[in-house]
Parts: C-alpha cells; structure tokens; sequence
C-alpha cells in the first residue's frame, strides 16, 4: 500500500521545499532568524532527491570534472586514434583499389594485344596457305597439261602403229587365208593352181 | 516496506567529502564537494567509455577486431549524425557531441543494473548539460556571425507583418530549448526508474501476502520485464534524442539564417 501512494505525497512534498528553497532564496535576512531548521535538517529526510538543492553543488562540480575528463579524453586520445585508424584503412582501400585497377588495365592491355597478334598471325597463316594452295594449282596445272600433252602425244603414235599394225595384219591376214585355202584345197582337191586359190580368197574378202 | 519505496533510487548518499565552498561562518550554504554515488557513477561512467574506446583501439588493427568495430561503429554512428544534420562544419564539435552521447548512453545504461544509481535521474545534471549545449552553441553562434547570429530568428522570405507574429515565436521557442531540452532527458530517466520500481514493489509486497498473493504478482513481474526492456530503449532513445537536438541547434550556429 505505502508503495503506491508515496510517490504522490513525496513529490508533492518536494514540489513544496522547492518552492519554499525559492522563498529562502529571496528572503536571505530571514534565514538568520529561522535558523537551522529551514532547509537541511528537517527536509532531508522526506525531500525529493532530484529536488534537494543541498546535492547540487557536488553533482555539478563532479559532473563538470569528470564530464571535463572525458570531453578531453575523447578530444586528445580516443577520438584521434580512431579517426586515424579509419583514415588508414580507407587510404589502403583506395590504394589497393586504384593498384587492382591499374592491374586490370594492364591484363587488358595484354588481352588487346595478344588478340591483335592472333588475329595477325591467323591472317598470315591464311595468306600463306592461300599462297601455297595457288602454287600448287599452278604446278599442278602445268604438270597435267605437260602429262596430258604427253599423253596425246603417245596416244597418237599409239594409234597411229595400231592402224599400221592393223593394216599389217590385215595384210598378213589374206596371206595367210591364201596359204590355208592353198593347203585346204590340195587336201581336198590335191590340185590347186596358187592364183585361182588367191582370187577365191580375194573374192571371199572383198565380197 | 522500505525496500519498495521507489524514490530512494534517486537519493543521494555522500561517501566522502572534501569539505564545502563557499559557506557561511555557521556552515551553512555554498558547495559541497562530497564525492557521493552519483559522482562515483559519473566516474565509472567516463572510465568506462574512456577505458573501452582506448584499449579497444589499441591494436589499431588494419582489419578491426569485434572490440575494435564497436568503437569505429559508434565514431561513425555519432560522425554520420554531425555531418548529416550540421553539415562537415559541424565536426568541428565531434568531440563534444561525442562525449555527449557516450556519457548519458553509457550512464542511462549503468543505472539499468538493480542498486545502480542513474546519474541522469537528477534535474541538475540534465539542466548543466542543456546549459552546456546552450551555451556552446549561443557562444560560438555569436563568435562566427557577430549580429548575424540574430537571423535565427528572422526566418527569410517572410512578409514583415507574418514576422511581427513570427520573431517572437522564434524567440520563445529558442528560449525554451534548454528547458525541454533537459526536462526531456531528466523526466524520462525518472519517470521509467518510479514505474519500474513501483511495479517490481508489487511484485515484492504481493508475494509476501501468501499463496493468492504469489498468483497475483504474475501480472506485475511481467510487467517489470517489459518495462525493464522498454527502459533501455528508453535510456538509449533519449541518448540519441539528446544528442541529435544539440546537433540541430549547432547547425543553427553554424547557418543562422533559416
């Protein structure tokens, strides 16, 4: 029960002694007369603690010397340091940043002229395999015509002894018709005269 | 009851004191410097961050560890913020908007642990802080543009009778920049800190009350879970709110003119 309700009380309470500290404030030539009993003794039992003016002056002063302290720790020490430890580190990024670019356009670079000399070195090859393959032709073409010259050449004389051959045989060919006739009828006949087997023959062919 | 009250979080407790400044021959008024809880906070606080920030980058790794990440994330985080709302001119504040938000970040998120004391809970803290922003940006706004700080408050390309009603809405609401400025932080830390501890009080005085009791804490402990949750985005909410507000008014420093 008493948690509940003593808040009210108290900081009414406390609302009260401010206003009275205020009077007190004023009023200064009363204070001698009322004494002791004002403000310290009797309030600080049920005064409010953030409202107890007797408290300030420590809080203030440990408040400015230890607010002081870290204002000037921060400001020469912590601060600084920190500041500088980012400040590396982005300068390092940047660094490695800009070296990794300066990299990259190297490969590039690289990349660029490695192309460049294939595609140089793939028209060469084209263009000397063209070269070679029309050398060739050529060499090819002047070897066949000389071959086929060649050829005909023999292909006629060949011909031409075939038809001399041919003549020479046909030649041969009645002679020898005339012979066999010759035998053939004095075999049969036992007498034949060599010119009437050689007209027969003759008759035989031309017919 | 007095482990549920909820407002004892907030209080202060003096460890040791170095004396006062400033009192009267009775002892009474001036500034004490006792080094209370809160101060302790403040301290582990700065020594945290500090501490993580610089032995994390000790190696200053080309490749950053996990350790290592987490503090370039979060100069990045806060460099990102600047330059995007301030423009690169704004960095000359990195520093100041760093510690900014490492401080109550790192506070909000130390006063999440039970028994912890949360130094942004307290009014005078948020206020300084507010103020500090204020008067860095009033200081250097009128160091870089002389009486042309003053066009924050003349909006261009308006006809002289809107700027009769617009000036001084301009005014007030750069007026009341400090002020919503820290009560925002302030509230929020206090606010999450009562109702967390309300609801987890419940829970404390319910299951002292027998068996129904335990049943009916369910309710309430489920809710200081979520509410435990919601505090740390809370915590690191207004972390950033902060931050990123001082980042608009340092852009008004910078480019008075609208």
């Amino acid at each position: 029960m008493a948690s509940d309700t003593s808040p009210a009380i108290i900081v009414k309470e406390g609302q009260a002694i401010v206003t009275e500290g205020t009077q007190v404030q004023d009023e200064q030539a009363q204070k001698a007369y009322e004494g002791v009993a004002t403000k310290h003794d009797g309030a600080k039992e049920s005064i409010f603690p953030p409202f107890d003016q007797s408290t300030y002056g420590a809080q203030l002063f440990w408040l400015a010397l230890t607010f002081g302290a870290l204002y000037l720790l921060m400001k020469k020490i912590a601060l600084p340091r920190i500041g500088e430890i980012l400040e590396v580190r982005r300068d390092r990024i940047e660094g490695d940043l800009a070296e990794a670019e300066r990299l990259r356009q190297k490969t590039d670079q690289a990349i660029s002229s490695y192309e460049n000399e294939l595609a140089k070195s793939k028209a060469k090859a084209h263009e000397i395999a063209e070269e070679t393959r029309s050398s060739i032709k050529e060499e090819l073409a002047v070897k066949r015509s000389e071959v086929e010259d060649d050829l005909t050449k023999k292909l006629s004389i060949a011909e031409a002894r075939i038809q001399k051959t041919k003549a020479d045989a046909l030649l041969n060919v009645d002679e020898i018709a005339t012979d066999t006739v010759i035998d053939l009828v004095t075999k049969l006949s036992s007498k034949v005269s060599a010119k009437a087997a050689k007209d027969a023959v003759s008759r035989i062919v031309k017919g | 009851m007095a482990g549920t009250d909820p407002i004892k979080q907030f209080e202060i407790v003096e460890y040791f004191s170095f004396g006062t400044i400033g009192a009267d021959a009775q002892g009474e008024g001036g500034f004490s410097l006792a080094f209370t809880n809160s101060a302790l906070f403040m301290v582990l606080t700065v020594g945290l961050i500090a501490g993580y920030l610089i032995l994390s980058t000790r190696g200053r790794g080309l490749v950053p560890s996990k350790l290592q990440l987490v503090s370039e994330m979060s100069y990045e985080f806060i460099a990102n913020m600047i330059r995007s709302s301030a423009g690169s001119e704004g960095m000359k504040f990195f520093p100041f908007v760093f510690s900014l938000f490492t401080f109550i970040l790192i506070s909000n998120m130390l006063g999440m642990f039970p028994y912890f004391f949360t130094v942004a809970s307290h009014l005078i803290i948020t206020v300084a802080l507010a103020l500090l922003v204020m008067s860095v940006v009033i200081i250097y706004g009128v160091y870089k543009n002389g009486f042309g700080f003053l066009k924050l408050f003349v909006p261009s390309g308006i006809p002289l009778v809107v700027l009769i009603i617009v000036v001084p809405i301009e005014i007030l609401s750069f007026l009341s920049r400090p002020l919503s400025l820290s009560l925002r932080l302030f509230g929020n830390m206090l606010a999450g800190h009562i109702v967390l501890k309300v609801f987890a009080g419940f829970v404390v005085s319910l299951t002292s009350m027998g068996i129904f009791g335990i049943f009916g804490a369910i309710l309430p402990f489920g809710m200081t879970i979520a509410l435990t949750g919601l505090e740390f985005l809370v915590g690191a909410l207004q972390a950033f709110v902060f931050t990123i507000l001082t980042c608009v008014y340092l852009n008004d420093a910078i480019h008075p003119g609208h």
